[in-house]
């Protein structure tokens, strides 16, 4: 690692002052991507600005249809929400699901995201539930967030507080993994809500993105059925050691249509 | 360039001045000594490194020092009461959950807190818990026994 000064603020408006007094440092949530990549010198930041002892950046609510998530709550406290079991099951499930239970003891919603690895989870849900991501300065729709390989729509010194997920009347997460890391080498979040279906994709990609020609089918009829003959193009999508382009797009069309025989079953 | 951290490890305060880019593990070993928390891999991918920081199974590799500022820290040497083992360490020796033992006070010490979580755990539950741990000798099957056993055990 390449030295950097340390702060550990406890409120939020001093990590403000911090990271606009200094332009480089960097934000520190659970460190599960951060302190790998200082590792290996991907990152370099002259400073870290750790948010771990800033309280107002946690916990889970939900209000008037949504479901409230600040940026610094773990995945594992999302994964065992009562709150988030009974408002939005899927997410829960999809949070037990993520790395290892080392890891959910420390990685965060606010990182992960902010992070945006092209083969994450969360992404999925928050693009997948068209939910809302609020910062220390505006509110971003997912719509409008994940930008490009490892990407956003954050400016320097902008932090994550919470994210509002609107409750789906039904929705699933399933995820094709690659058995060594947990990564999704497809995964595919599916949800029904108020007169909309929303369909997204993660692992397959640069970043997640939504597969809006199986939304359209699915929203004239919400079965597994309705997207079996979809052909998703592989132009564009990864191709690596784990899974060629053409794999990725086939396991899309499959993994899509498990997903929605999941939201169907409730599971 | 040196930050003050104190803590507690094992029930006993522990501090000094160290440099910010200090991993847990390294504290842990080099300078308490406390060298049952092994390191396997240094990537957060092995588990050997697990310790529980204020009651929560993390790959001290995968934390910095100056992370754990005021927490409680326990680590594999933590763990026997009054000279007697615990009683999951108990358990991975009656089942023969080892071989070369590398894996085992991380295996030990993420199998505890799975338990205090999941108090009459499935071999499901295990198995999908223990996910974050390599073992290169045992091919898990007594490992998972072991978890089992152990978890009855702390119930008693
Ligand atoms: C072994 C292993 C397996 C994993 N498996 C998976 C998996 O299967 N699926 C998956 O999705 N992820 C996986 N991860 C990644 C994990 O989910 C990370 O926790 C997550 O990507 C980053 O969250 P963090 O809180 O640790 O963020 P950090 O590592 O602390 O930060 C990541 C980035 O986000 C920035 N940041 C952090 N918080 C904020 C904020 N509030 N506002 C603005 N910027 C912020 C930081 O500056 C940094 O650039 C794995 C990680 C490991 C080590
Ligand atoms: S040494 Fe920490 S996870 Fe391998
Ligand atoms: S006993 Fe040798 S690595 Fe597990």
């Amino acid at each position: 690692m390449r030295a950097f000064d340390y702060h550990r603020p406890a409120t939020l408006k001093e990590a403000l002052s911090l990271l606009r007094k200094n332009q480089d440092a960097r934000p520190l949530a659970g460190g599960q991507s951060l302190i790998p990549a200082l590792k290996l010198r991907l990152a370099g930041p002259p400073a870290l600005v750790d948010l771990g002892a800033i309280e107002e950046l946690r916990g889970i609510r939900i209000d008037s249809g949504t479901l409230a998530i600040g940026a610094l709550t773990r995945h594992s406290e999302v994964a065992s929400s009562r709150d988030v079991a009974m408002s939005i099951p899927a997410l829960a499930r999809l949070a037990d699901g993520i790395g290892d239970r080392q890891v959910r003891n420390l990685g965060t919603l606010g990182g992960a995201l902010a992070n945006n690895d092209p083969a994450a989870d969360y992404p999925a849900a928050v693009l997948g539930l068209g939910a809302t991501i609020t910062t220390n300065k505006r509110a971003i729709a997912a719509d409008k967030f994940f930008t490009g390989l490892y990407e956003t729509a954050l400016r320097p010194g902008e932090i994550i507080t919470s994210v509002a997920f609107p409750l789906p009347k039904r929705a699933a997460y399933v995820k094709f993994r690659n058995p060594a890391s947990r990564f999704a080498i497809v995964g595919v979040f599916v949800s029904e809500g108020a007169g909309t279906v929303r369909v997204a994709v993660t692992g397959a990609a640069n970043c997640a993105f939504r597969a809006r020609a199986m939304e359209k089918k699915l929203a004239s009829g919400f079965t597994p059925e309705a997207i079996a003959r979809i052909k998703v193009p592989p132009d564009g999508l990864n191709s690596d050691l784990h899974a060629s382009a053409e794999y990725r797009a086939h396991l899309i069309t499959v993994i899509a249509q498990r997903a929605v025989a999941a939201a169907l079953a409730g599971k | 360039m040196g930050i003050a951290v104190s803590m507690t490890v094992n029930g006993k305060a522990a501090g000094a001045d160290i440099d910010p880019r200090t991993l847990l593990v390294h504290f842990l070993r080099d300078q308490l000594r406390l060298t049952g928390t092994h390191v396997g891999c240094d990537t957060g991918q092995c588990g050997a490194c697990t310790v529980h920081v204020n009651g929560r199974a993390v790959k001290a590799c995968n934390i910095l020092t100056v992370q754990a500022q005021g927490a409680e820290v326990v680590t594999i040497e933590g763990i026997s009461r009054d000279g007697e083992l615990h009683p999951m360490q108990s358990a991975f020796r009656d089942h023969h959950g080892l071989q070369c033992g590398f894996c085992t006070p991380g295996m030990v010490m993420n199998a505890i807190e799975l338990v205090q979580n999941h108090p009459d755990p499935s071999e499901d539950t295990v198995r999908a818990g223990l996910e974050g741990n390599f073992c290169r000798c045992t091919g898990y099957h007594n490992i998972v026994k072991a978890v089992l056993a152990g978890a009855a055990a702390m119930k008693r």
